[in-house]
C-alpha cells in the first residue's frame, strides 16, 4: 500500500519534473571524461576477510550519450563472532556486475542503470532512474531518482528453502554554489524493503536452564517490511593556498525504531603537481532495532527477534588516509593520462549491547564485543 | 511491536516537499528576484579536481558498500545507490 503510493507519487514527480524541463532553454552542458579505473580491495577485521578486484570503464559514444560499465568482487573467508559461536566458518564468492547508459540534453542528465550480484545463496538484480537537471545559471543542479531491486535468497544445504525480498528507493537532492569557494548540497531518499529481510543463518540465544549449556539459540525472525529516510548534508570548501575541505552529515531513521547519524570530514592537499593528500575522519552511531536483544529470556520470547550486531548499539569510527599519484607521461598508453591511488581506512566498532559470546564472564555478562578493521583500495585511474 | 513509525502521510509531504523545491528551481529563482551571485568566470576554484566529492568513484562505491554491510543506516549518499544485494 505504501509502496504504491511512493510509486504514484514518484511517477507524477518525474512527469511534473521532464514538463519543467523540457519547458526550459538553456547552454548545453557536458559529460564527464572518458576513464578507466582498476582496483583492488580488501577488508581485514573481525574474523572476516574480504578481498577482490574491481574494474570500471567509463566511454562517451557521442556529445550527449555514455555508456557505464562496472565489475567487482568480493572473494569472502569468514570466522566472524556470530558464525563462530553457532555455525561453521564459510568462504564465498560475490560478483556484481553494471550497466548504465547517461544521455545528456541542455541541461538535463538522464541516467539508466541495471545491476545484478550473484552469490551462492543470492541474487540481486535492480534498475535506477535519475534526472539531474543544471538550473539558476548553473548555481543549482536538482536531481530525482528512483530504483527497484528484486532479491532472491537461497540457503546453501537447504533446497527447499527459497525466500524473495524487493526494495523501493525514490532520492532527491539539490547541490548549491553559495561562494566561489563553497559549494553544498542536500540529499533525501526515502526506501522501502518487503518480503524477507533475514539472514537465513543467523540466530537468537536465550536463556534455556533445560540444557547443561543454560543457553538455546533459535532463528531469527524479522518483520517483513523496513521503511527508512535518510537525508544528508554535505559542503566542500576550497581553501585558499589550494586544498580541499569536506564536511557530510547524515541522519537515518527507520520503522524498525533504529536511528542513526554519520558525520565526516575531510582534507585533500595537493603537493607539487602529481600528488595528492587525502585525509579523513568519520564517526557513525546507532540506537538498536525495537525487537534486537543480546539475550531473549526464553524462546519464542517476541513475535520478532534478532541478534544480529548491525541492529544493535553501536558506534564507530573511521581514520582514513589516501594517497594520489600522476603518473608521468613517459608511463601512460598513448595520449592517456593515468593515476594512481592507495586509500587506507582503519575503523574500530563498538557494542554497547551486543556481548561476545565466545567471551568468559557468564551468559549474558559476558563482555561487550568490539574490533577493528582495516580496509585497503588500491587502483589505476586511466583517463582517455 | 510498530510496523511504520513513517506514514503514508510523512512520505506524502516529503514528496511534496521536493516537487516544491524542483519547482522553485526550475522555474528559477530570478522569477522572484534573485539573480545567480557566482558569476561562471568565478568558479574557476569550484572547478579544481581536488574539489569533487565524487573524485574516485570506484573507491567511493566500495566504502558504500563496506558500510553498509556494517551499519544499518543506508541511503542520501549522493551517489545513485541501487542496493547492496549482501547477508
Amino acid at each position: 500500500m505504501v509502496v504504491t503510493n511512493w510509486l504514484n507519487n514518484s511517477i507524477k514527480l518525474l512527469a511534473a519534473l521532464s514538463i519543467g524541463i523540457s519547458s526550459l532553454t538553456a547552454q548545453a552542458a557536458v559529460l564527464d571524461p572518458d576513464r578507466a579505473d582498476m582496483l583492488y580491495h580488501s577488508y581485514e577485521g573481525g574474523g572476516m576477510t574480504i578481498d577482490g578486484p574491481s574494474v570500471m570503464l567509463r566511454k562517451k559514444a557521442s556529445e550527449s550519450v555514455a555508456i557505464t560499465a562496472y565489475y567487482y568482487m568480493d572473494s569472502i573467508s569468514s570466522a566472524s563472532v556470530d558464525v563462530v559461536s553457532t555455525a561453521s566458518p564459510y568462504t564465498e564468492k560475490r560478483h556484481e556486475g553494471q550497466v548504465g547508459v547517461e544521455y545528456l540534453y541542455d541541461k538535463t542528465l538522464m541516467s539508466l542503470n541495471l545491476r545484478q550480484s550473484n552469490e551462492d545463496d543470492y541474487l540481486a538484480q535492480s534498475f535506477s532512474i535519475n534526472v539531474s537537471q543544471d538550473t539558476f545559471g548553473d548555481l543549482t543542479n536538482l536531481n530525482l531518482g528512483l530504483s527497484y531491486g528484486d532479491n532472491e535468497i537461497k540457503r546453501n544445504g537447504d533446497d527447499i528453502f527459497e525466500e524473495q525480498s524487493e526494495q523501493y528507493r525514490i532520492r532527491a537532492g539539490i547541490n548549491q554554489i553559495l561562494t566561489r569557494n563553497l559549494t553544498a548540497s542536500f540529499n533525501v531518499e526515502a526506501i522501502a524493503d518487503s518480503g524477507y529481510l533475514n539472514n537465513p543463518y543467523r540466530t537468537v540465544r536465550y536463556l534455556d536452564s533445560s540444557i547443561p549449556s543454560g543457553v538455546g539459540y533459535q532463528a531469527e525472525v524479522y518483520p517483513e517490511t523496513r521503511n527508512s529516510f535518510a537525508a544528508k548534508l554535505s559542503a566542500s570548501y576550497f581553501l585558499p593556498y589550494r586544498a580541499a575541505l569536506f564536511f557530510h552529515y547524515r541522519h537515518f531513521n527507520d520503522s524498525w525504531e533504529i536511528t542513526a547519524s554519520d558525520v565526516e570530514v575531510g582534507y585533500r592537499h595537493p603537493i607539487g603537481d602529481s600528488i595528492e593528500l587525502e585525509l579523513k575522519v568519520r564517526y557513525y552511531q546507532q540506537t538498536q532495532a525495537e525487537f534486537y536483544s543480546d539475550l531473549f529470556p526464553y524462546r519464542d520470547a517476541q513475535n520478532y527477534m534478532a541478534r544480529d550486531k548491525e541492529l544493535s548499539d553501536f558506534s564507530d569510527i573511521t581514520y582514513g588516509l589516501g594517497i594520489t599519484y600522476q603518473l608521468p607521461a613517459s608511463v601512460s598508453f598513448g595520449d592517456t593520462r593515468s593515476e594512481a591511488s592507495l586509500q587506507w581506512d582503519y575503523i574500530d566498532f563498538q557494542y554497547n549491547n551486543f556481548r561476545d559470546p565466545t567471551a568468559d564472564g557468564g551468559i549474558g555478562n559476558e563482555p561487550f564485543y568490539g574490533f577493528s578493521a582495516n580496509v585497503i583500495r588500491a587502483f589505476v585511474s586511466v583517463y582517455f | 511491536m510498530k510496523t511504520f513509525t513513517l506514514s503514508p502521510r510523512t512520505i506524502a509531504l516529503t514528496l511534496k516537499g521536493i516537487a516544491l523545491l524542483s519547482i522553485i528551481g526550475l522555474s528559477g529563482c530570478s522569477s522572484m528576484g534573485i539573480e545567480p551571485w557566482v558569476k561562471p568566470y568565478e568558479r574557476q576554484n569550484l572547478a579544481d579536481p581536488i574539489m569533487r566529492m565524487n573524485r574516485h568513484p570506484s573507491a567511493s562505491m566500495h566504502i558504500a558498500h563496506v558500510l553498509e554491510g556494517r551499519e544499518s543506516s543506508r541511503g542520501a549518499e549522493g551517489t545513485g545507490g541501487g542496493g547492496c544485494g549482501c547477508n
